[in-house]
């Protein structure tokens, strides 16, 4: 249960084409997450998926049941909505009833499931309060659990995190890590935040305007960026991209480094340049240094680095780290 | 939340407002149009005769249509700037700390809820009646000769009265649109040396601007066709002084029974309404939504 | 403003307030107190605000000389009846323009808008006509639907700005947990717009309650409401001011009461949304 996949889909809004056809494939069990500047569509696609949008074009099958043009409720998905979307006038207990109701479930079957269900999500003793009662924390965990309650083939998040506070969002994101690892269902997840999408996803799907750029496990698209695009987006601080002179036998034009895959001297390397405003995180340091000819880079040093604001120094990339890219964007291997 | 099923069944949840109101404009109208070309009296039965726009052109040189077409806007333009000056001021009054708002406010918004007729009636009996009426009490009292209100200023009475029941309508619309007011502006524009009137001037006044809209729409679409505090006061007159558009169709259909001439009216009546709905519809559909 | 200030100003403020709302409001008050005297009472010079002998003949006399329960009962069977009704229809229309806007919604809003700018007097005739040959003259069923005609556009147009408030995302949440339509309008959209729809359903009964054109056209004895009712004091009975005002505090004062409780919801709802 839990494996959906997209042939073809396209959407348009009117003239204009949010999604451009469009093929994936998620395994069951996954956890897929779309990541994505805001605008490329990533929540468009999730709402195709949900049946919330019809699709302009294409397929989009379910447990290998064609999807298409079924009801959003037939479909055996459950959404967790960026604004969580409780029902303000119920109680806890009944937001969370509410799919089983819906589905004319027995009364004593239902009581049981909330019950059960507040449990897992230490939400218990706020059964009976309304959603305006509770804490961003506990809004999101009954958004949750209505999700859960329906044990539903596939788990939509839209944004879920993005309402709450930096704290409680590194904790949200390892409970639903937790959550994927218990339930081990399906799950796809929109965030526009890279991180979210590095520390918890099985399968990043990376989006830009309407078209997938590309797919792979977290670590993939970090060491393996297929153009200039993925590479930019994924990892923190960004990647520095470099301009050289265009080389005539592969078209490159510039090369990207990690900052964590820079060297630094005093003495000699490839660029030189004079340090900026840094930032000290204790356990490392960020640098910007201003290159002549190049611009601003990000560089990471060690945590008690001593350079100050205005020092020359000189850095260097690892050899093995670098990434060459050509003038439309595609990244190629060079040895 | 569109797919091709809820975007059907949100057609059909619409169509039944849109189907009503459809009918509701066009055939009572195709009707008035189709009436205002026959020589029609209630009173003679037997045929009606096409005549062309000759019912047009009876009403329209009517001195009674001239007449009522300028009271019309009078009283329109007469309650509206009382109401909305009147109003900005109660507004920004109620809006000072003050004890006992709550009654305040209540107070002041009772004459919206008196009906028309009744309204009408009190002032005209027992304010303005110049021998037992309370201005003629006082008017006495201070040594004055008491004045007839409602024959000596029939259109002004009139717009006293109106001006009564709307002036709490747009004192309350206007009030809440002072308090959503960002204080925090003001207090920095007071912090920039920003005086009353500059404040006023420069961060209320426009602020209030989608606020009166409503209010001059609203209040149009209602001081149009004020009915009933005519019939019951003056019952247009003395002679035309007080007759507006709505009442001088009144008169003429369903007073003198002829259904051709007040059926030019009334369309002549539709047309004057649209041109201000067109000047009024531009004004919201850049104020209200936007 | 300094605190020293603070205290002086608002007792000025206060006493202006006070004055001027009083002022406002004392048409009213009068008309109240004036019910209870005598006719002598109610006209000598110099008039008595509170020190007169109270009296209740003149609601008695009111009563006996039209049937007061009857026009007030009309009323009530026009004004709730059509803002029922109009709730009914109005409803459907505001979900559907508020939740599934397409580019046309505007202008239907304002096409809806346009048609209650249409003047009453325009369509005089064939209404009466219409009415006169349907046999709908003097009859409430004709009064509700006129009613709810000419306050259609008002109510799809008040209601679409209470749902617009509401985030779209909930209603999608019930319908990805299985709510058909009518349960996510019933259990969904009707419990959290509640207040919404009850402003827009009193602020419908009170608008209604004070209509003076159509009911005071379409109406005879039978079906007259109490605009009606009260429009037969014109005159000469008007002079008689204790009966006047009893007949006219008996008129308004249901529905005052109504709008007191009413009043916070009334005033959003009437400004379309320009105030919030």
């Amino acid at each position: 249960m839990g494996s959906i996949s997209l042939k073809q889909v396209t959407k348009s809004f009117e003239q204009h084409e949010v999604i451009r056809p469009l093929d994936l494939e998620i395994e069951e069990g996954e956890f897929v997450v779309f990541v994505g500047p805001s605008g490329c569509g990533k929540s468009t696609l999730l709402r195709l998926i949900a049946g919330l949008e019809d699709v302009s074009s294409g397929q989009i099958m379910i447990d290998g049941v064609d999807a298409t043009n079924l009801a959003p409720a037939k479909r055996g998905l459950a959404m967790v909505f960026q604004s969580y979307a409780l029902y303000p006038h119920m109680s806890v207990r009944n937001n969370i009833a509410f799919p089983l109701k819906r589905a004319k479930l027995d009364k004593e079957v239902i009581a049981q499931k909330v019950n059960q269900i507040a449990e897992v999500l230490n939400l218990t003793d706020y059964l009976d309060r309304t959603p305006g009662q509770l804490s961003g924390g506990q809004r999101q965990r009954v958004a949750i659990g209505r999700a859960i309650v329906r044990e539903p083939s596939a788990f939509l998040f839209d944004e879920p995190l993005s309402n709450l506070d930096a704290s409680l969002r590194v904790n949200m994101r390892l409970e639903i890590s937790q959550l994927h690892k218990d339930l081990k269902t399906t799950m796809i997840y929109v965030t526009h935040d890279q991180v979210e999408a590095m520390t918890m996803a099985d399968k990043i799907v990376v989006l830009s305007a309407g078209q997938i750029e590309q797919v792979g496990s977290p670590l993939e698209l970090y060491k393996n960026p297929k153009n200039k695009f993925v590479a930019g987006f994924i990892g923190s601080p960004k990647m520095n991209f470099i301009p050289m002179e265009s080389s005539a036998e592969d078209n490159v034009d510039s090369i990207g480094v990690r900052p964590e895959h820079f060297t630094i001297s005093t003495q000699e390397g490839s660029w030189k340049g004079t340090v900026g405003v840094s930032e000290r995180l204790g356990s490392e340091t960020y640098l910007h240094v201003d290159v002549e000819n190049v611009g601003k880079l990000t560089v990471r040093a060690e945590g008690d680095c001593a350079f100050e604001y205005g020092d020359t120094i000189y850095l260097s990339a690892v050899a093995e780290q670098r990434h060459y890219f050509t003038a439309d964007g595609t990244c190629i291997k060079r040895n | 939340m569109a797919t091709n099923n809820s975007r059907a069944l949100a057609r059909a949840m619409l169509s039944p407002a849109v189907i009503l109101l459809l009918i509701w404009m066009v055939v009572p109208l195709v009707m008035t149009i189709y009436f205002s070309f026959l020589d029609y009296n209630l009173f003679m039965p037997g045929e009606h005769d096409f005549i062309g726009l000759l019912n047009y052109e009876f009403f329209l040189t009517d001195p009674a249509f001239v007449d009522s077409f300028f009271n019309t806007i009078i009283l329109v333009v007469g309650v509206l700037f009382i109401t909305l000056v009147g109003g900005t001021g109660l507004a920004i009054l109620l809006d000072q700390a003050i004890y006992g708002r709550n009654f305040v406010r209540i107070m002041v918004l009772a004459p919206f809820f008196v009906m028309p007729t009744v309204s009408a009636l009190v002032w005209k009996n027992m304010f303005m009646n110049p021998v037992n009426g309370l201005f003629a009490y006082f008017a006495t009292s201070l040594g004055f000769e008491p004045i007839d209100f409602l024959s000596q200023m029939p259109l002004t009475s009139i717009i006293i009265i109106v001006s009564w029941q709307w002036l709490p309508f747009a004192s309350l619309i206007l009030l809440t649109a002072i308090q959503s007011l960002d204080r925090e502006q003001l207090e920095a524009a007071e912090l920039d040396g920003a005086g009353k009137f500059s404040r006023f001037r420069f961060m209320v006044l426009p602020h209030l601007s989608r606020a009166m809209t409503a209010v001059v729409l609203i209040e149009t679409i209602f001081l149009l066709s004020i009915f009933a505090e005519i019939l019951v006061t003056t019952a247009g007159g003395p002679g035309n002084a007080s007759t507006n558009i709505s009442y001088l169709i009144y008169s003429q259909s369903l007073l003198e029974f002829d259904v051709g001439m007040g059926s030019a009216g009334g369309l002549v009546a539709v047309i004057i309404a649209n041109i201000v709905a067109i000047f009024l519809m531009r004004m919201i559909g850049k104020n209200i939504e936007g | 403003m300094s605190i020293k200030n603070s205290n002086r100003s608002k007792l000025f403020y206060t006493g202006l307030a006070w004055l001027i709302s009083t002022a406002i409001f004392f048409p009213i008050l009068w008309t109240f107190l004036t019910s209870f005297k005598t006719e002598a009472e109610a006209i000598s010079a110099p008039p008595s605000l509170f020190f007169f002998d109270w009296t209740l003949e003149n609601y008695r006399e009111v009563m006996e000389r039209s049937p007061y329960f009857r026009h007030f009962w009309n009323s009530v069977v026009i004004s709730v009846g059509s803002s029922l009704l109009g709730l009914l229809i109005a409803v459907p229309a505001a979900w559907s323009m508020a939740f599934n806007s397409t580019k046309r919604t505007k202008n239907i809003l304002m096409w809806m808008l346009s048609t209650k700018m249409l003047p009453p007097v325009g369509v005089l005739i064939p209404i009466y006509l219409l009415f006169r040959d349907l046999g709908l003259l003097d009859s409430l069923t004709g009064l509700v639907v006129i009613m709810t005609l000419i306050n259609l556009p008002i109510m799809t147009w008040m209601l679409y700005t209470y749902f617009k408030e509401i985030p779209g995302e909930i209603l999608e949440a019930s319908r990805m947990d299985g709510a058909t339509i009518g349960e996510e309008i019933l259990y969904v959209l009707a419990p959290i717009a509640l207040p919404g729809i009850a402003s827009t359903l009193l602020l419908n009964i009170i608008l209604a309650w004070n209509e003076a054109f159509w009911t005071l056209i379409l109406t005879a004895a039978k079906a007259a409401p109490l605009t009606a009712f009260i429009a037969s004091y014109s005159s000469p009975e008007g002079l008689f001011y204790a009966k006047l005002s009893a007949a006219s505090t008996l008129a308004i004062a249901p529905i005052i009461i109504l709008g007191w409780f009413s009043q916070k919801q009334l005033v959003r709802g009437l400004s379309f949304g320009a105030v919030k």
